[in-house]
């Protein structure tokens, strides 16, 4: 099929958003708005313990004195945090020990996302702990990994079970009044995932939480904490999709790594949040902290495959605290129809000879705007500090925006900076090229998409590079202008 | 196999082709010749079903099928390939992965479940040995770097693999040092047999010492007017255009 500018326009307009199902399951909500007894009754409803409570009292108090910020390059009807509800989680609250247990619609949903539990147990090597409507309802290869020494549960469990470790790190990366957002998310988590791995342990399996926002009016602030003691290994996977909603949903999550001594984490995300309809009517607003801290000779690679959210607000950085650490940020982010993002990293290069790559691939379809924002620092005791940046912007029809907003801030004579940027467009020669060979448009689009993304596709892990590459195609199908 | 009819063809409101006629059969070698701007890209991109170029009267048939308004890619599945003058570069996807995605699409059209990996295999290492590729240059990204004679040379790896019935080689010798020249007309040769035809577009007849046309036509002014026999480009050759515009204008 090769296409006409205006054939492709429409078909593209009328694409929809393929995981748009909504499944109805009974849930505790609480009322919408915000003050410190909602603080309260989260705190309590989770059982928390008293100083769970009053950390997140401190945020929220924090939180009130702040302004929404409003430096980044998108544009929407700010959120009334008034008009929210801060906590809604699936009505059967205890753990299921079989599949028979679980709720038959909630395992349909996943059956629709295709993460079927069924199919997630066979699959070797990978723990899947499902966070769905803010409350874990399964967990399995918890056995193994406990075998290990390894700890990987819920955030709220953390909370029970492990205090020591949550007191010690939750805040130290992302403190409470670090911004508006996760000032927010502070105050008011539902829940999220916890990680801890012992020194010199190799995680043997890839960590996943896939999320999920499911509830109507629901805020999601999940909270992630993940700690790599001195010399140990993870990788650790993030993938969302959620239902087809009409009204905003806001997702403010935070995600901390810690990583010791000698240690390494590769985190990585695959998101496809409902971008609004082709109007530009609903979809998730999306503004995220994430950063992580390397100590000495440890690394943090962050890799992310955005595809979804009406507006992303996300940059997943690394404070090279440590002599000889290394940091890692890998992206795509597709916009299309009326998506904006604005994402991209920190690297923050304190200890000496620390080194921090930045590959970063923005494919804009429709009208959409998609910036990639990115600050290199480089303080004054980091001698010998390294960083290599790359952004590479696609550009599909004449109504959408690539932008780049790199800063760098040097305040050491040895560090070596380097900055590559493109900008490209598909063209109507390469689709016909393909459609001469017998490659349909859509699939000539997928190609091309992919091609491009190859050097951040890589840098996944095998099972989520798939599902990554069948997101860029659904995200992208149709259009070309 | 190919019946073309008082074609028109125009892009952007231009007409380029004016009621141009052809008839191809298997088993046969056709040249198009012709000088600059005559209209020879754009009678193979209108074969191939460019969208750019609007049919405004005339019939392309293909195979007793009116083809006209069929798009690129099913006029692909059907068994037309088209060598570009001017490949395009498709970064970060190989020669490999291309060339199995566009046998593979070919194949669901048709109903056919996908190639098989190791039959894939064979059949590149097959086809890479009869042009003189080496293998490491099947895993580089798609003409992205390619020499001019890398780029055609891979034109005519991707025809082997496909196996079209009908060829339509643009201007296949462009930018061709002699060697290369010799692998790729010797490889469209090995392709040729008594159920496939080759159309070569050219502005020279070089590369008609290789590959040996059955008949040869000139194109100028976006009309055939005039055919013959493999002595017509010999004759061009020696002579120019010149004469033949001196002919249509008197």
């Amino acid at each position: 099929m090769a296409y006409t500018e205006e054939e492709l326009k429409k078909e593209l307009e009328t694409q929809e958003y393929a995981y748009g199902f909504y499944t109805d399951i009974e849930a505790d909500t609480l009322p919408v708005g915000l003050n410190e007894d909602i603080v309260r009754a989260i705190s309590k409803k989770k059982e928390e313990p008293e100083w769970m409570t009053e950390w997140r009292l401190e945020a929220f108090r924090a939180w009130e004195e702040m302004k929404e910020p409003d430096w980044a390059n998108v544009h929407y009807e700010k959120p009334n945090f008034q008009n929210i509800s801060y906590y809604s989680a699936p009505k059967k609250k205890p753990k299921y020990e079989s599949l028979d247990e679980v709720d038959p619609e909630l395992l349909d949903t996943f059956n629709k996302l295709g993460i079927s539990i069924d199919e997630q147990k066979k699959l070797a090597g990978v723990a899947v702990d499902i966070v769905m409507d803010s409350v874990s309802v399964a967990t399995t290869f918890k056995k193994t990994l406990a075998e290990k020494g390894i700890i990987f549960c819920s955030i709220s469990e953390a909370i029970k079970e492990h205090p020591e470790l949550v007191k010690k790190y939750l805040g130290t990366v992302v403190p409470q009044k670090d911004n508006f957002y996760a000032a927010l998310n502070s105050a008011v988590f539902s829940d999220g995932s916890f990680c801890y791995i012992p020194k010199g342990v190799r995680c043997p399996m890839e960590l996943s939480t896939y999320f999920r926002i499911n509830q109507a009016g629901t805020g999601q602030f999940e909270r992630t904490l993940v700690i790599a003691d001195e010399g140990s290994y993870v990788s650790y996977l993030e993938g969302c999709t959620a239902p087809m909603r009409d009204e905003n949903q806001l997702h403010a999550a935070v995600v901390e790594l810690i990583a010791l001594d000698d240690a390494e984490i590769k985190y990585s995300t695959v998101q496809n949040w409902f971008p609004g309809g082709k109007d530009g009517k609903g979809g998730v607003f999306n503004f995220v902290t994430k950063r992580g801290l390397c100590e000495k000779n440890a690394k943090i690679s962050w890799t992310q495959v955005e595809t979804g959210s009406a507006v992303t607000w996300k940059y997943p950085s690394c404070v090279l605290k440590g002599d000889n650490s290394i940091g890692e940020f890998y992206s795509i982010a597709v916009t299309n129809n009326y998506q904006q993002a604005d994402t991209g990293t920190k690297m923050i290069h304190l200890g000496k000879n620390t080194r921090s790559t930045i590959i970063s691939k923005g494919i804009s379809a429709g009208k959409s705007q998609n910036s990639y924002r990115g600050l290199v620092q480089v303080s004054s005791r980091a001698d010998n500090a390294r960083n290599f940046s790359q952004c590479d912007s696609l550009l599909m029809g004449n109504d959408c925006g690539a932008h780049t907003f790199p800063y760098i801030e040097a305040k050491n004579k040895t560090a070596q900076i380097e900055h590559e940027a493109t900008t490209s467009k598909i063209g109507e020669d390469q689709i016909f090229y393909c459609n001469q060979r017998g490659i349909d448009t859509e699939k000539a689009i997928a190609l091309i998409v992919n091609g491009f993304s190859k050097e951040v596709l890589n840098k996944l892990p095998m099972e989520f590079a798939v599902e990554a590459q069948k997101l860029l195609e659904i995200s992208l199908e149709g259009s070309v202008g | 196999m190919l019946k073309i009819e008082n074609l028109h063809a125009s892009v952007e409101d231009k007409e380029i082709l004016k009621g141009l006629g052809i008839e191809v059969k298997p088993g046969e070698v056709h040249a198009i010749m012709g000088p600059n701007g005559a209209g020879k890209s754009t009678l193979s991109s209108v074969i191939a079903g460019r969208e750019e170029f609007e049919v405004t009267e005339g019939t392309i048939e293909f195979n007793g099928e009116d083809i006209t308004e069929m798009e690129a890619d099913e006029r692909a599945h059907k068994g037309i390939f088209m060598s570009f003058q001017y490949p395009v570069e498709i970064p970060g996807i190989s020669v490999t992965n291309f060339i199995k995605t566009a046998i593979n699409e070919t194949r669901k059209a048709k109903g056919l479940e996908e190639m098989p990996a190791n039959e894939m295999l064979k059949k590149i290492k097959e086809k890479a040995a009869l042009l003189d590729i080496d293998m490491k240059f099947l895993s580089r990204s798609l003409n992205e770097g390619f020499s001019g004679g890398e780029k055609k040379r891979n034109e005519i790896f991707q025809m082997a693999m496909l196996e079209p019935k009908l060829a339509i080689l643009d201007e296949t010798d462009s930018g061709l040092d002699i060697d290369a020249l010799r692998i790729v007309a010797n490889g469209v040769n090995k392709l040729k047999s008594n159920d496939n035809a080759v159309v070569v577009i050219t502005h020279y007849q070089r590369l008609l010492d290789y590959i040996v046309p059955d008949y040869v036509h000139v194109l100028f002014d976006g009309k055939i007017v005039k055919s013959g026999t493999k002595e017509l480009a010999l004759e061009l050759e020696a002579k120019g255009y010149d004469w033949i515009k001196q002919e249509v204008t008197a």
